[in-house]
């Protein structure tokens, strides 16, 4: 699988749609599950588990990359708590499916994108320019700085 | 998708808009999923319309925070207020908010008790029993071996895909909701046979013979094979419904697991290889000595104190048989004027406590009995408490980080014990 450049510093990833829209920003990025229901305070964004490697940042208006959702079957309801305050992330990038984060994907109306042709978690860091397209299943990354 | 003619109706509103818009969020998240059809299920738990203060006041401040309109616009994801029929699949209620009797001593609002009353005559309305617990296959509701299902709570949901052999995915309430509506879920996950089989094998090396060991197994396991199917072997005695209640719930909270097998107790683990379904395991480990103190160890990290000041027993939801040990151990005594005792239950079980003369000789004893809810999803514990102990490994894990408390966890006796004198003296044994 090779690496396609559109432009310097310029990676494109292909994958599934899991919610179509576009939308870009800044990249969030961990390597961490994240816990809904007791691991995030929806009205901020912020995620509050301990020994979390977020804890304490917020994902609101991220693009939010991580590996995809663990715990409670409330996931879905905090994460749409989080849309209503106007504290969702702008899109969505992860590689494990999963019922809590397709339904919580589903009604946050959050642009998302899987199985990707390449580790979305080792080719982007926070604070990377990220534009996912839902529709198309593309990731467009441009790297911060050189 | 491929969608038969009745869902292709249902979707196209031939049964009118609230199963249409049910229909239309179900799709959207098959889609999500990446399930190509649906299975129809008549066994549905979630928590239709009720809803937290934010979000009630979200609505309420856009004019309309009724039941349908909170049905319509956050359960099924809808643009627009639609009447919401009865339900059409067998639907039921788990754990709310508050003890409809003993809201005060839990430190609840009139306000608040008004609302969970509205929302419950909106349930019953809807043709949705009000079973108002996490144990709802001990409470009203057991499915068959093989059913398909759309529960929430993750202690219930990996009851009923090991324990029962039903099947069943951590639902969430918006598909829950529409579920109850359509009878339909996408067919992913634990609804096939693929799916289901094991990936971890656990050797079990120490004999696990009692509730509080089965909650420690649960709890290391889950820890080691975290969102994984295991498959447990060994020392393994009197797999009676209280003990996978604790091992289960406790897998589902250090770990994800949704499905368990124990070879020769579990009824889709006949033997070893019918477990993996004839494939190799992805890893072996073992439970031995050292495990059970490592985990009792992690589980008792969050306690210095010895002044318990709150024992909390029912999580899972305390069957009979538990209740009945509590009066038992608690029959003529009296609790320690520095403690409080609260066990937690379901409504049913409640009236078969209270039949039996055991919620008498356990208020006698200076304990509550309280249903619908727990510590932990009421976020309620008694005032100025700063040490519980508790005998639920799920609990353990949970509450010191959602009150800011600290925690001991050990056997029921150990929990009684730590009621009567206000002391923890719980030791691994």
């Amino acid at each position: 699988m090779s690496v396609e450049a559109v432009a310097e510093k310029t990676i494109v990833l292909r994958g599934r749609k899991v919610v179509g829209g576009v939308a870009e920003g800044e990249a969030l990025v961990t390597r961490d599950t994240i816990s809904g229901w007791g691991g995030i305070h929806a009205q901020t964004g912020t995620v509050i588990e301990t020994r979390h490697e977020l804890r304490g940042v917020s994902f609101k208006d991220k693009i939010l990359v991580f590996p995809g959702a663990k715990g409670s079957s409330g996931w879905s309801v905090a994460f749409h708590t989080a849309r209503l305050a106007g504290a969702a992330p702008k899109a969505m990038v992860f590689t494990t499916m999963t019922t809590k984060i397709a339904l919580g994907a589903v009604v946050m109306h959050c642009p998302s994108v899987t199985d990707l042709d390449q580790d979305p978690l080792a080719l982007i860091e926070t604070g990377d320019w990220v534009k996912v397209d839902g529709d198309r299943g593309i990731v467009e990354v441009t790297k911060r700085s050189g | 998708m491929i969608l038969t003619d009745a869902e292709q109706a249902m979707l196209d509103g031939a049964e009118g808009p609230a199963k249409q818009k049910a229909m239309d969020l179900l799709v959207r998240y098959a889609e999500a999923l990446g399930a190509d059809r649906f299975v129809d299920t008549s066994n549905v738990a979630g928590v239709p319309g009720s809803s937290s203060l934010f979000v009630h006041n979200y609505f309420k401040a856009r004019g309309d925070a009724s039941y349908e309109a909170i049905f319509s616009l956050f359960d099924l994801d809808a643009d627009e207020v639609v009447p919401v029929p009865r339900m059409r699949a067998n639907s039921c209620h788990l754990q709310g908010g508050m003890d409809p009797v003993l809201w005060r001593e839990q430190g609840m609002s009139e306000e608040a008790l008004d609302h969970q009353m509205q929302d419950e005559a909106e349930l019953e309305r809807h043709g949705v029993k009000v079973l108002k617990t996490c144990t709802p296959y001990l409470a009203g509701n057991t499915p068959r071996f093989g059913d398909h299902c759309a529960w929430m709570e993750s202690s219930a949901v990996v009851y009923c895909n090991s324990v029962i052999g039903a099947r069943t995915n951590t639902e969430g309430r918006e598909s829950t909701s529409a579920a109850m509506l359509t009878g339909k879920i996408p067919d992913w996950g634990f609804h096939q046979d693929d799916f289901r089989r094991g990936t971890h094998h656990i050797e079990v090396e120490v004999p696990v013979d009692s509730v509080f060991d089965w909650g420690m197994l649960g709890y290391f396991i889950g820890g080691e094979v975290q969102e994984n199917i295991p498959v447990v072997t060994g020392h393994l005695s009197s797999p009676g419904v209280i003990r996978h209640k604790h091992f289960g719930a406790a897998a589902a909270s250090s770990g994800g697991v949704e499905l368990y097998h124990m070879v020769g107790i579990t009824p889709e683990a006949p033997s070893l290889d019918a477990a993996f379904g004839g494939r190799r395991p992805v890893q072996a480990l073992r439970y031995g000595e050292a495990e059970r103190r490592a985990t009792y160890e992690a589980l008792n990290s969050n306690g210095t104190s010895t002044d318990v000041d709150y024992v909390m027993l029912g999580c899972p939801h305390a069957a009979l048989e538990q209740i009945e040990e509590a009066a038992r151990l608690l029959e003529g005594k009296r609790i320690s004027a520095n403690s409080n005792l609260w066990i937690f239950t379901s409504r049913l079980i409640r009236i078969q406590a209270d039949a039996k003369g055991l919620t008498r000789i356990l208020q006698d004893a200076g304990a509550l009995v309280m249903t619908d809810t727990c510590s932990a999803i009421a976020q309620s514990i008694p005032k100025g408490t700063r040490v519980v102990a508790l005998d639920s490994a799920k609990q353990a894990h949970y509450l010191p980080a959602i009150m800011g408390i600290e925690a001991w966890f050990g056997t029921t006796q150990n929990c009684i014990d730590a009621a009567l004198t206000g002391r923890w003296t719980g030791a691994l044994s």
